[in-house]
Protein backbone atom coordinates (compact mmCIF):
# COMPACT_ATOMS: atom_id res chain seq x y z
CA UNK A 1 0.00 0.00 0.00
CA UNK A 2 1.57 3.49 -0.96
CA UNK A 3 -0.77 5.40 -0.07
CA UNK A 4 -2.64 6.91 3.40
CA UNK A 5 -6.06 5.83 3.66
CA UNK A 6 -8.07 7.98 6.08
CA UNK A 7 -11.91 6.48 7.10
CA UNK A 8 -13.85 9.01 9.28
CA UNK A 9 -16.90 8.28 11.51
CA UNK A 10 -19.45 10.35 13.62
CA UNK A 11 -19.74 7.90 16.47
CA UNK A 12 -23.97 8.45 18.09
CA UNK A 13 -23.91 9.03 21.56
CA UNK A 14 -27.80 8.98 21.72
CA UNK A 15 -27.82 4.86 20.96
CA UNK A 16 -25.17 2.22 23.02
CA UNK A 17 -26.78 -0.23 21.21
CA UNK A 18 -25.23 0.64 18.31
CA UNK A 19 -21.66 1.33 19.92
CA UNK A 20 -18.87 -0.29 18.23
CA UNK A 21 -19.94 0.10 14.62
CA UNK A 22 -17.56 1.98 13.46
CA UNK A 23 -14.72 -0.43 15.14
CA UNK A 24 -16.37 -3.38 13.51
CA UNK A 25 -16.91 -1.46 9.98
CA UNK A 26 -12.32 -0.75 10.79
CA UNK A 27 -12.10 -4.17 11.38
CA UNK A 28 -13.86 -5.42 8.05
CA UNK A 29 -11.55 -2.19 6.19
CA UNK A 30 -8.11 -4.02 7.12
CA UNK A 31 -9.39 -7.36 6.94
CA UNK A 32 -9.93 -6.27 2.98
CA UNK A 33 -6.36 -4.68 2.87
CA UNK A 34 -4.62 -7.87 4.14
CA UNK A 35 -3.62 -6.76 7.47
CA UNK A 36 -2.59 -9.43 9.99
CA UNK A 37 -5.06 -10.56 12.29
CA UNK A 38 -3.21 -9.61 15.84
CA UNK A 39 -2.52 -5.70 14.17
CA UNK A 40 -6.65 -5.97 13.21
CA UNK A 41 -7.27 -7.35 16.73
CA UNK A 42 -5.22 -4.48 18.27
CA UNK A 43 -6.40 -1.63 16.34
CA UNK A 44 -10.35 -2.68 16.43
CA UNK A 45 -10.46 -3.32 20.35
CA UNK A 46 -8.80 -0.22 21.16
CA UNK A 47 -11.42 1.69 18.75
CA UNK A 48 -13.99 -0.08 20.26
CA UNK A 49 -12.94 0.76 23.51
CA UNK A 50 -12.38 4.19 22.74
CA UNK A 51 -16.49 4.63 20.52
CA UNK A 52 -17.84 2.77 24.25
CA UNK A 53 -16.00 5.24 26.15
CA UNK A 54 -17.35 8.26 24.26
CA UNK A 55 -21.08 7.14 24.32
CA UNK A 56 -21.15 6.75 27.95
CA UNK A 57 -19.22 10.02 29.21
CA UNK A 58 -18.97 11.89 26.12
CA UNK A 59 -22.30 12.04 24.31
CA UNK A 60 -20.71 10.62 21.32
CA UNK A 61 -17.53 12.07 18.68
CA UNK A 62 -15.34 11.48 15.87
CA UNK A 63 -13.13 9.18 15.09
CA UNK A 64 -10.49 8.90 12.67
CA UNK A 65 -8.54 6.12 11.56
CA UNK A 66 -5.95 6.80 8.82
CA UNK A 67 -3.83 3.72 8.02
CA UNK A 68 0.11 4.22 6.13
CA UNK A 69 2.04 1.87 5.14
CA UNK A 70 4.09 1.63 8.46
CA UNK A 71 1.53 2.07 11.17
CA UNK A 72 -2.41 2.85 11.81
CA UNK A 73 -3.61 6.24 13.67
CA UNK A 74 -6.53 6.08 15.41
CA UNK A 75 -7.93 9.64 16.88
CA UNK A 76 -10.85 9.71 18.91
CA UNK A 77 -12.03 13.74 19.34
CA UNK A 78 -14.99 14.57 21.66
CA UNK A 79 -17.01 17.97 23.44
CA UNK A 80 -17.77 15.58 26.79
CA UNK A 81 -16.79 16.48 29.94
CA UNK A 82 -13.10 16.08 29.95
CA UNK A 83 -10.97 14.45 32.22
CA UNK A 84 -9.54 16.16 34.80
CA UNK A 85 -7.19 13.45 36.50
CA UNK A 86 -5.32 11.41 33.45
CA UNK A 87 -3.21 9.66 35.67
CA UNK A 88 -6.22 8.67 37.96
CA UNK A 89 -8.22 7.76 34.82
CA UNK A 90 -5.20 5.55 33.84
CA UNK A 91 -5.65 3.33 36.50
CA UNK A 92 -6.65 0.23 35.81
CA UNK A 93 -10.31 -0.44 37.91
CA UNK A 94 -10.93 3.39 38.32
CA UNK A 95 -14.27 4.47 36.44
CA UNK A 96 -17.01 6.93 36.74
CA UNK A 97 -19.31 5.36 34.72
CA UNK A 98 -22.65 5.41 36.45
CA UNK A 99 -23.73 1.88 38.09
CA UNK A 100 -26.57 1.40 34.99
CA UNK A 101 -23.32 1.24 32.16
CA UNK A 102 -21.66 -1.61 34.91
CA UNK A 103 -24.74 -3.40 34.14
CA UNK A 104 -23.85 -3.48 30.34
CA UNK A 105 -21.11 -4.96 30.73
CA UNK A 106 -18.88 -2.27 30.76
CA UNK A 107 -17.59 0.76 33.35
CA UNK A 108 -15.30 -1.31 35.35
CA UNK A 109 -12.07 0.99 34.31
CA UNK A 110 -10.69 -1.42 31.46
CA UNK A 111 -11.11 1.13 29.10
CA UNK A 112 -8.46 3.45 28.85
CA UNK A 113 -6.06 0.76 30.03
CA UNK A 114 -7.30 -1.47 27.38
CA UNK A 115 -6.47 1.26 24.94
CA UNK A 116 -3.25 1.79 26.14
CA UNK A 117 -2.52 -1.95 26.42
CA UNK A 118 -3.55 -2.48 22.59
CA UNK A 119 -1.48 0.18 21.23
CA UNK A 120 2.14 1.39 20.74
CA UNK A 121 1.47 4.71 21.23
CA UNK A 122 -1.28 6.63 23.45
CA UNK A 123 -1.42 10.21 24.00
CA UNK A 124 -4.58 12.05 25.96
CA UNK A 125 -5.45 15.92 25.51
CA UNK A 126 -8.36 16.74 27.59
CA UNK A 127 -9.83 19.40 29.16
CA UNK A 128 -12.47 19.47 31.40
CA UNK A 129 -15.65 21.36 30.05
CA UNK A 130 -14.57 21.00 26.62
CA UNK A 131 -13.35 17.68 25.49
CA UNK A 132 -11.04 14.69 25.02
CA UNK A 133 -8.74 13.83 21.95
CA UNK A 134 -7.57 10.48 22.10
CA UNK A 135 -4.67 9.66 19.71
CA UNK A 136 -3.18 6.16 19.32
CA UNK A 137 -0.56 4.80 16.96
CA UNK A 138 -0.26 1.01 16.09
CA UNK A 139 2.81 0.03 14.50
CA UNK A 140 2.12 -2.72 11.57
CA UNK B 1 -14.23 -29.66 21.14
CA UNK B 2 -16.69 -29.17 18.65
CA UNK B 3 -19.40 -26.37 19.33
CA UNK B 4 -22.15 -29.24 19.10
CA UNK B 5 -20.80 -31.19 22.27
CA UNK B 6 -21.35 -27.39 24.01
CA UNK B 7 -24.31 -27.61 23.04
CA UNK B 8 -25.05 -30.96 24.16
CA UNK B 9 -23.14 -30.87 27.40
CA UNK B 10 -25.29 -27.44 28.83
CA UNK B 11 -28.41 -29.06 27.15
CA UNK B 12 -28.42 -25.86 25.45
CA UNK B 13 -30.94 -24.19 22.84
CA UNK B 14 -28.97 -23.25 19.14
CA UNK B 15 -30.63 -19.75 18.74
CA UNK B 16 -28.21 -19.20 15.27
CA UNK B 17 -25.15 -20.78 13.64
CA UNK B 18 -26.58 -24.55 13.01
CA UNK B 19 -24.22 -24.74 10.14
CA UNK B 20 -21.20 -24.13 12.42
CA UNK B 21 -21.77 -26.75 15.02
CA UNK B 22 -19.18 -28.60 13.69
CA UNK B 23 -16.69 -26.16 14.47
CA UNK B 24 -13.45 -27.01 16.68
CA UNK B 25 -13.13 -24.83 19.63
CA UNK B 26 -10.19 -25.47 22.13
CA UNK B 27 -10.99 -23.23 24.95
CA UNK B 28 -13.69 -20.87 26.94
CA UNK B 29 -13.63 -17.86 28.90
CA UNK B 30 -16.93 -16.93 31.08
CA UNK B 31 -17.67 -13.51 32.05
CA UNK B 32 -20.27 -11.10 32.49
CA UNK B 33 -17.62 -7.55 31.88
CA UNK B 34 -16.95 -6.96 28.53
CA UNK B 35 -14.09 -4.94 28.82
CA UNK B 36 -12.45 -7.80 31.09
CA UNK B 37 -12.96 -10.20 27.87
CA UNK B 38 -11.28 -7.26 25.68
CA UNK B 39 -8.39 -6.93 28.08
CA UNK B 40 -7.45 -11.09 29.24
CA UNK B 41 -8.88 -13.35 26.02
CA UNK B 42 -6.35 -14.03 23.99
CA UNK B 43 -7.52 -17.13 22.13
CA UNK B 44 -10.67 -18.06 23.95
CA UNK B 45 -13.23 -19.26 21.07
CA UNK B 46 -16.30 -19.15 23.07
CA UNK B 47 -17.47 -16.31 25.44
CA UNK B 48 -20.31 -17.70 28.06
CA UNK B 49 -22.08 -14.71 29.64
CA UNK B 50 -25.50 -13.77 31.06
CA UNK B 51 -25.72 -10.51 29.56
CA UNK B 52 -27.34 -10.31 26.98
CA UNK B 53 -27.23 -6.99 24.75
CA UNK B 54 -25.39 -6.33 21.51
CA UNK B 55 -22.04 -4.88 22.93
CA UNK B 56 -21.75 -9.09 23.76
CA UNK B 57 -21.75 -9.73 20.24
CA UNK B 58 -19.50 -6.99 19.21
CA UNK B 59 -16.70 -7.58 21.66
CA UNK B 60 -17.08 -11.54 20.62
CA UNK B 61 -16.37 -10.22 16.91
CA UNK B 62 -13.44 -8.18 18.61
CA UNK B 63 -11.82 -11.07 20.29
CA UNK B 64 -12.49 -13.12 16.91
CA UNK B 65 -14.36 -15.82 19.49
CA UNK B 66 -16.72 -18.12 17.37
CA UNK B 67 -19.65 -18.95 19.96
CA UNK B 68 -21.28 -17.38 22.50
CA UNK B 69 -23.25 -19.01 25.37
CA UNK B 70 -26.24 -17.22 27.02
CA UNK B 71 -26.57 -18.86 30.47
CA UNK B 72 -28.86 -18.28 33.48
CA UNK B 73 -31.87 -18.93 31.20
CA UNK B 74 -31.61 -15.51 29.79
CA UNK B 75 -33.28 -15.33 26.26
CA UNK B 76 -31.02 -13.32 24.62
CA UNK B 77 -33.47 -10.12 22.42
CA UNK B 78 -33.87 -10.95 18.51
CA UNK B 79 -31.36 -7.94 17.50
CA UNK B 80 -28.45 -9.49 19.55
CA UNK B 81 -29.21 -12.99 17.46
CA UNK B 82 -29.15 -11.43 14.13
CA UNK B 83 -25.99 -9.27 15.15
CA UNK B 84 -24.46 -12.85 15.85
CA UNK B 85 -25.86 -14.53 12.89
CA UNK B 86 -24.31 -11.78 10.93
CA UNK B 87 -21.02 -12.09 12.01
CA UNK B 88 -20.78 -16.37 11.89
CA UNK B 89 -21.41 -16.80 15.54
CA UNK B 90 -23.04 -19.42 17.05
CA UNK B 91 -25.62 -18.64 20.04
CA UNK B 92 -26.34 -20.82 22.63
CA UNK B 93 -29.12 -20.57 25.71
CA UNK B 94 -28.72 -22.58 28.47
CA UNK B 95 -30.45 -23.08 32.13
CA UNK B 96 -27.60 -23.28 33.63
CA UNK B 97 -25.74 -21.19 36.08
CA UNK B 98 -22.30 -19.17 34.38
CA UNK B 99 -20.32 -21.63 37.60
CA UNK B 100 -22.45 -24.82 36.24
CA UNK B 101 -21.66 -24.19 33.00
CA UNK B 102 -17.91 -23.21 32.99
CA UNK B 103 -17.55 -26.17 35.72
CA UNK B 104 -18.92 -28.69 33.17
CA UNK B 105 -17.08 -27.43 30.03
CA UNK B 106 -14.04 -27.51 32.01
CA UNK B 107 -14.15 -31.27 33.31
CA UNK B 108 -15.32 -32.51 29.79
CA UNK B 109 -11.93 -31.15 28.36
CA UNK B 110 -12.41 -26.83 27.50
CA UNK B 111 -9.16 -25.13 28.77
CA UNK B 112 -9.44 -21.80 30.30
CA UNK B 113 -6.12 -20.26 29.26
CA UNK B 114 -6.57 -16.53 30.05
CA UNK B 115 -3.78 -14.83 29.64
CA UNK B 116 -2.70 -11.69 32.28
CA UNK B 117 0.01 -9.62 31.21
CA UNK B 118 1.06 -6.02 29.67
CA UNK B 119 -0.09 -6.70 26.02
CA UNK B 120 -3.41 -9.51 25.46
CA UNK B 121 -1.98 -9.82 22.26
Amino acid sequence: MTEHVNFHFEIDGENFTSAGEASVRIKKNLREMGFSPEIIRRVSVAMYEGEINMVIHANGGTADVDIYCDRIEIVLSDRGPGISNIELAMQEGYSTAPENVRSLGFGAGMGLPNMKRYTDDMKIESKVGEGTTISMTVWV
Amino acid sequence: MQIREIAKLLNAKVLCGEEHLDREVKSACGCDMMSDVLAFVKDQAVLITGLCNPQVVRTAMMMDMRCIVFVRGKNPPQEVIDLACSAGIVVLASDERMYTACGTLYVNGLAGGAEVHDRAC
